[in-house]
């Protein structure tokens, strides 16, 4: 098994047009996927009950159901109901509603990790239970969260790679095109894995350079 | 109970605040069983009693963290509207609270815990809350902290960043459950001596305590709970006289022998 040059010549540029996709698709997801993660997660602990309930039932549902299955539901199925996707707005859509799931578990786990003590101080001093919650319970649930988003962020573009089903070409598509033109699997998927491992290794550090900034001593980690 | 008696003596002036029948349950147990009390201006009234008296539930009913079953509470002529939120929010602005283990904002520097709700409830600019909690800091001797997050204070500068936070809202009345029963003891003289500052500046206060000389030397009135009742309510001369026979004479003189085995 070679990689020779005037292989690496068609496979890369072809990845690196992929690449461009999965970062498109990861980018937002992952933003977005956070945010209405935080949200979820938050109404899931502080919201009334039939909201509770309500984002629970999306919960289980978005956790429950394999990611390929929405992904074909999104693109395939809901066209019969009127609703058009975009292979891309299917993809990205269903990555932000799966990892929201996800990052609402985290934050919940975070949000019940704040002691009452903090809601009461903030109801003492004459804050609405919304304003004790959206400035103080949230941003420190949000830090001690942190890790585990983190966790899901890296997860996120491993299963970006999902999207290639429902015919939306990013980098995983590019390399099994190329891959049964050429029968070259073994070269074609290691070079695969050395580009999400170059995306893993700098979402990693990404990340830790976010968690340097919001740093405050106090929230477990040691500087 | 005295508080009837007690008030038809005091000044014709209206009590700054005056909570009235207040009970409270907690998982269909009843924690507290009408209670009632009156607090003129500038008085400072201690709350003494064994633990489970239900001195830290009174305090918190006060201002409405744990809402009473029934009750009434008035500051100063207007009588609050307890099941009304945004009056609730309005009257807590004007009742400050210290807590036992000080609930400061984790996330946030001493001077910032001072001025967020300056800015978030008072709606003040971050610049006119900022200069506020400076002042206010200063006031309890911590001036040189004020960038300091919780974690890196002493227990005795936490409860004293607590104290300007309350402090800063200009509250009527300030409700101190136990806030020294959590620091070590050479960190206790620093928050009473600031605590000892604002009775003597004219501050109404209700503090709950088993500080006893304090309780002694600067309460107007001594209120001894038990059971989720008044049990006992007199100024301290009268009710720590040596042969009154009180309850809370000899409540005070248990807490000492405790304190001498020691």
């Amino acid at each position: 098994m070679i990689v020779d040059a005037q292989f690496l010549d068609m496979l890369i540029p072809a990845l690196n047009k992929g690449l461009w996709m999965s970062v498109l698709l990861i980018v937002p997801s992952a933003i977005f996927g956070s945010l209405l993660g935080v949200l979820v997660g938050t109404l899931r602990v502080f919201g009334s009950k039939p909201v509770r309930r309500f984002f629970d039932g999306y919960t289980v549902l978005f956790r429950g159901v394999p990611l390929m299955v929405q992904l074909f539901v999104f693109y395939f199925g809901l066209p019969s109901f009127g609703i058009y996707f975009e292979a891309y707005g299917a993809s990205v859509t269903c990555f932000i509603l799966c990892s929201a799931a996800y990052h609402s578990e985290y934050v919940r786990g975070a949000l019940l990790s704040i002691r009452e003590g903090q809601l009461k101080a903030g109801a003492a001093l004459g804050m609405s239970r919304v304003q004790t919650i959206l400035w103080i319970v949230v941003p420190q649930a949000f830090r001690r969260a942190l890790p585990g988003c983190g966790n899901e962020i890296i997860y996120l573009i491993k299963y970006s790679s999902l999207a290639y089903l429902i015919s939306c070409m990013e980098v995983t598509g590019e390399a099994r095109a190329i891959a049964a033109k050429t029968f070259r699997f073994t070269e074609v998927f290691m070079v695969l894995a050395l580009y999400y491992l170059f995306l893993v290794s700098i979402a990693s550090w990404l990340l830790k350079k976010f968690e340097d900034r919001l740093y405050i001593p106090g929230f477990g980690r040691q500087k | 109970m005295t508080h009837s008696a007690q008030s038809s003596v005091e000044s014709p002036e209206t009590p700054v605040l005056r909570v009235e029948h207040i009970n409270v349950s907690l998982g269909g147990k009843s924690i507290l069983k009408d209670v009632s009390l009156s607090v003129n201006k500038g008085e400072l009234k201690v709350l003494i009693g064994p633990s489970g008296a239900g001195k830290s539930t009174f305090l918190q009913s006060i201002n409405c963290l744990i809402h009473p079953v029934s009750g009434n509470i008035w500051l100063e002529e207007r009588q609050v509207d307890l099941a009304h939120k945004k009056k609730l929010f309005e009257y807590r602005q004007h009742v400050g609270m210290i807590f036992q283990d000080f609930n400061l904002f984790d996330h946030l520097r001493a001077a910032d815990n001072v001025s967020i709700a300056l800015r978030k409830v008072k709606g003040l600019s971050r610049k006119e809350a900022n200069d506020r909690a400076v002042q206010e800091l200063e006031r309890v001797g911590l001036g040189n902290k004020m960038n300091l997050y919780p974690a890196e204070l002493s227990g005795g500068q936490k409860q004293r960043v607590a104290i300007a936070r309350a402090l800063a809202m200009d509250p009527k009345v300030l409700l101190l459950d136990e806030p020294t029963s959590a620091l070590d003891p050479e960190l206790v003289g620093e928050v009473l001596a600031v605590i000892r500052d604002l009775a003597q500046s004219g501050l109404t206060m209700v503090m709950a305590t088993h500080q006893m000389d304090f309780a002694r030397a600067l309460a107007d009135e001594i209120v001894f709970m038990q059971q989720g009742q008044i049990i006992e309510q007199g100024a301290p001369s009268v009710l720590l006289a040596p042969g009154s026979g009180t309850r809370t004479a000899d409540f005070c003189s248990r807490l000492s022998d405790l304190y001498e085995e020691k």
